[in-house]
């Protein structure tokens, strides 16, 4: 186990630029804002 | 041992974000989206690397050793070899000073393809809210209600521009859209004939301010599953403040009681907004920076989804943010980070929206280059037919995409449509050089217009408000996941 570094979360979005790009996720404004842009508040619904 | 020769063409400031926050220091990789805890020695030697890189060419451990000993730091070279050979592993590994994304445009076809949109059933309302964006709801036109043939020619338009995808989403906006419900009820039902009809599924979700929310139609959202967004500005003082009858009565005594009913029927609704869900959402603005306490004010009514967000102004409105607002925002979002944590312990636990980060399970990259979707993926339609980007551009003449009365209405304003969906992260020079670039997707477009006249161009103080928030959700995401291995 590392002495000076943990890590919380091992995730790999730069592949996702491949990957990705189905649109089935919802409207992220629609969901809870209307004033602000909120991807990075949603989840991936695929 | 790190490769200290990576980073002669690496930026540390633009692809990882190391910062302090209550009693953590943590990194977040931003082209991996990995997250870490470090501890002191390795969160300066990071610091140290970064600084390196602003002043001189080449990073080497002397240099290292030369920046930590003059901020005053004691240096071990074993424990710095030690540093060094943990952070070459994670380099190693891609999750931390991962190699930055390519860049991958995100690929539209020709003609759009429009699942969602904002119908706009009334202009018109029963508050006259200060900062509204509607112009107290008739977004600077006149006060009227959209009719059942345009309201079914909209459920029409996005059932047929949305292709392939098999769901497409409604808002019932406005103005106050319950101020026009006869609507409203008729278009569910048509929309779920119709979507059936195409092979689809509409989501349908409902704006409102509360006022008429009266147990008729509470049972018809209950009934028909229709997630709905309601506004409470918090206590109520501040909520009177901004969201006062047209006589200049406060809505507080009003609206509270039916929210609160509202969202006791929904106590499993998902802070993710999935499936049929509710927020109740409140604006702050130069007022009450103190925001945390409206936030908790609404937690302690009992209200468990709560999305408080800035207000967007011009600076000449007595309520838009001032020099010096900034740090009192920061601090109040510290303030609110730390109660949520003290809340989760005593299982009081609520959630705050834009504290939501689902980073591994996150939006892929495509969707965050790409942004909301307004304007191609995402429009809204006016009570007269008329079609915009989103909402917040309705009346906007420069910015009209046609008209649901239009010859071939799926015949969008094509410079219109281009230039929303060449704004992507890396059309806008700021965005390109900021680590929080693919959790912000370069903002609003809406609000970035506002301030800067141009879609690329954005809302700064926005940005640090993103940051921000970001920052205090990583470290409640590091705080739950500790807690869950505990």
């Amino acid at each position: 186990m590392a002495k000076h570094i943990q890590t919380i979360v091992k995730a790999n979005l730069s592949s996702t630029a491949k990957t990705g790009g189905c649109g089935k996720c919802q409207t992220s404004c629609q969901s809870a804002c209307k004033t602000s842009c909120t991807v990075g508040n949603q989840v991936c619904v695929k | 041992m790190l490769n200290l020769v990576y980073f002669k063409e690496y930026s540390i400031k633009k692809n990882v974000h190391s910062y302090r926050q209550g009693d953590l220091f943590i990194a977040h990789d931003v082209n991996s989206g990995s997250l870490h805890v470090l501890d002191e020695g390795a969160y300066d030697v990071i610091k140290a690397i970064e600084k390196l890189q602003e002043i001189l060419e080449t990073v080497n451990t002397e240099g290292i050793c030369q920046v930590l000993r003059q901020t005053g730091k004691t240096v071990i070279a074993e424990e710095l070899s030690e540093i060094l050979d943990e952070l070459e592993e994670l380099r190693k590994e891609g999750t931390l000073f991962s190699a930055e994304a390519e860049n991958v445009l995100p690929m539209y076809p020709e003609k759009p393809i429009v699942k969602a949109i904002c119908l706009h059933v009334a202009h018109d309302c029963n508050l006259r809210c200060e900062y509204c964006f509607a112009g107290t709801g008739a977004f600077g036109g006149s006060r009227m209600m959209m009719d059942v043939e345009t309201g079914k020619k909209g459920i029409d338009f996005v059932l047929e521009s949305s292709g392939h995808r098999d769901h497409c989403e409604v808002d019932f906006f406005g103005g106050e859209p319950l101020l026009n419900f006869g609507l409203i009820k008729s278009l569910v039902e048509y929309g779920r004939k119709a979507g059936k009809d195409h092979g689809k599924t509409i989501k349908f979700t409902l704006t409102t301010n509360g006022v008429l929310l009266n147990d008729r139609i509470q049972q018809f959202l209950e009934q028909e599953e229709i997630s709905v967004v309601l506004s409470l500005d918090g206590r109520p003082e501040v909520h009177d403040r901004m969201r006062p009858y047209a006589d200049g009565r406060g809505s507080y005594a009003k609206v509270t009681p039916l929210i609160k009913q509202f969202a006791a029927k929904r106590p499993e609704s998902s802070p993710y907004a999935l499936g049929t869900y509710y927020y109740v959402r409140g604006t702050y603005t130069h007022f009450n920076l103190d925001f945390d306490r409206d936030v908790l004010h609404m937690a302690d009514l009992g209200i468990k989804q709560i999305s408080v967000e800035p207000v967007v102004a011009s600076p000449k409105d007595a309520y838009s943010f001032q020099e010096g607002d900034l740090e009192k925002i920061h601090e109040a979002y510290d303030r609110l980070g730390e109660e949520l944590l003290l809340r989760r312990a005593q299982d009081r636990d609520f959630n705050f929206f834009h504290f939501n980060i689902a980073l591994d399970q996150g939006p892929c990259m495509i969707k965050r280059l790409s942004g909301c979707g307004a304007g191609h993926e995402y429009v809204a339609i006016s009570p007269e037919g008329d079609l915009y980007p989103c909402h917040q551009f309705v009346g906007q003449e420069a910015y009209k995409l046609g008209s649901l009365y239009d010859e071939n209405p799926h015949q969008l304003k094509d410079e219109v449509v281009k230039s929303f969906r060449s704004a992507h992260v890396y059309s806008k020079p700021l965005c390109r050089e900021c680590w929080a670039r693919f959790a912000c997707s370069g903002g609003c477009h809406a609000a970035n217009v506002s301030f800067t006249q141009s879609l690329t161009d954005v809302y700064t103080l926005g940005c640090e408000l993103q940051k921000k928030r970001l920052e205090v959700a990583f470290y409640l995401k590091v705080k739950e996941i500790q807690q869950d291995l505990m």
